[in-house]
């Protein structure tokens, strides 16, 4: 809260950092209010990024680095494979969600 | 419980958590200030006790060094964890990758993708190495190289098939990689305490700060860290694969 708030010049975050975590606050807040697991995955990544870029603007780019590695790289990467490894089980033996009919996908494309 | 029950319970909840975190945020620090002396002491000794310019790296390998070796026995660990998980169980068959299979039709990668995914491969792995070489001097280190490296065999798979990924990724290779990392840390950990005074202690000359070999163990430690962690990203990511891929259900499986 005051982070934002905070009114004196020493110690206030610069435009540059208000402007950053705002837009995290939003990618945050959109990969809440994604339901779809696929597409989930790309807009926590996307948030991934935000969050590695909000790590930069605050002088930690160590902490950026990982974070883009793990955040916007391995994690998004995981769950996109783990969903295509659970989408691809024969109707019946897969546990499937029932209300998230998942897009046609090319790649499920089978004979 | 009835929904009505459920919601206000809810409600009463998350005003009490909101208030509570409302409460402890306006103590925090004003933005930008910190009160410790550990991060003023460390900035102003570490360049020239460490001769490491990155002195976050002089903390994470050399004055915590022995925190460091726990999380990469955690990153260790889970990668051990996601193996086993992930083989193939009694119910399943390794049957020929999917893309090998007889009437399949998955689209190939595009020409474009490929091109630019095997062109990026080379500066990839490259630049992994330049990340873990220079995690003593710049931001960067072990851990980041090491995930860098191990996208280079993503982009393999991404800009062809699954087979050529594992005709690129000799498994054996990258297991030993992935200990070798893993034991390395301690070997030098021990190594401190032949040779020095204590665990991890930093025995190695320390050279000229900015220099690429100075700041004694903090480079070998990076080194195996950065093994370490590229060897145990691969084997996630062909874990995951092999999982997808190439493992099936028996048929008349539970």
């Amino acid at each position: 809260m005051n982070v934002l708030l905070a009114g004196a010049p020493a110690g206030a975050p610069s435009i540059l950092v208000a402007v950053v975590l705002l837009a995290v606050a939003a990618a945050g807040t959109a990969t809440v209010l994604t339901r779809d697991p696929l597409h989930q995955a790309v807009v926590a990544s996307f948030f991934g990024l935000l969050l590695g870029v909000a790590f930069l603007v605050l002088q930690a780019p160590d902490v950026a680095l990982s974070q883009i590695t793990v955040g916007a790289v391995a994690l998004p990467l995981m769950i996109l494979l783990a969903l295509a490894k659970v989408r691809r089980q024969p109707a019946g033996t897969g546990e499937r969600p029932p209300e998230s009919e998942p897009a046609p996908e090319p790649r499920q494309e089978e004979t | 419980m009835r929904f009505q029950t459920q919601r206000r319970l809810f409600l009463v909840a998350m005003a009490g958590l909101a208030a509570f975190l409302l409460w402890g945020m306006a103590g925090l620090p004003r933005f930008g200030t910190f009160a410790g002396a550990y991060s003023r002491l460390l900035n102003a000794t570490a360049v020239s006790e460490r001769a490491a310019t990155n002195v976050v790296a002089s903390i994470t390998f050399d004055y915590r060094g022995f925190d460091t070796m726990g999380e990469e026995f955690i990153l260790f660990a889970a990668v051990v964890g996601v193996a086993i998980l992930l083989r193939a169980q009694r119910d399943e068959e390794e049957g020929q990758p999917e893309e090998e299979m007889p009437g399949r039709h998955a689209p190939a990668a595009s020409n474009a993708v490929r091109a630019i995914g095997l062109a990026m491969v080379g500066p990839i792995v490259v630049f992994g190495i330049y990340v873990v070489a220079h995690g003593h001097l710049t931001p960067g280190g072990g851990f980041q190289g090491g995930v860098v490296l191990a996208t280079g065999a993503l982009l393999v798979y991404l800009s062809g098939e699954y087979v050529t990924l594992r005709r690129v990724r000799p498994e054996s290779l990258i297991d030993a990689a992935e200990s070798t990392g893993a034991g390395g840390y301690v070997v030098i950990g021990l190594l401190g305490l032949v040779v020095g005074t204590s665990f991890l202690d930093n025995f190695l000359p320390l050279g000229q700060p900015g220099a690429l070999l100075s700041s004694g163990t903090i480079v070998p430690i990076n080194v195996a860290v950065g093994l370490e962690v590229a060897g145990g990203f691969v084997l996630l990511l062909s874990e995951f694969l092999e999982q997808t891929l190439v493992v099936h259900q028996l048929e008349g499986g539970p």
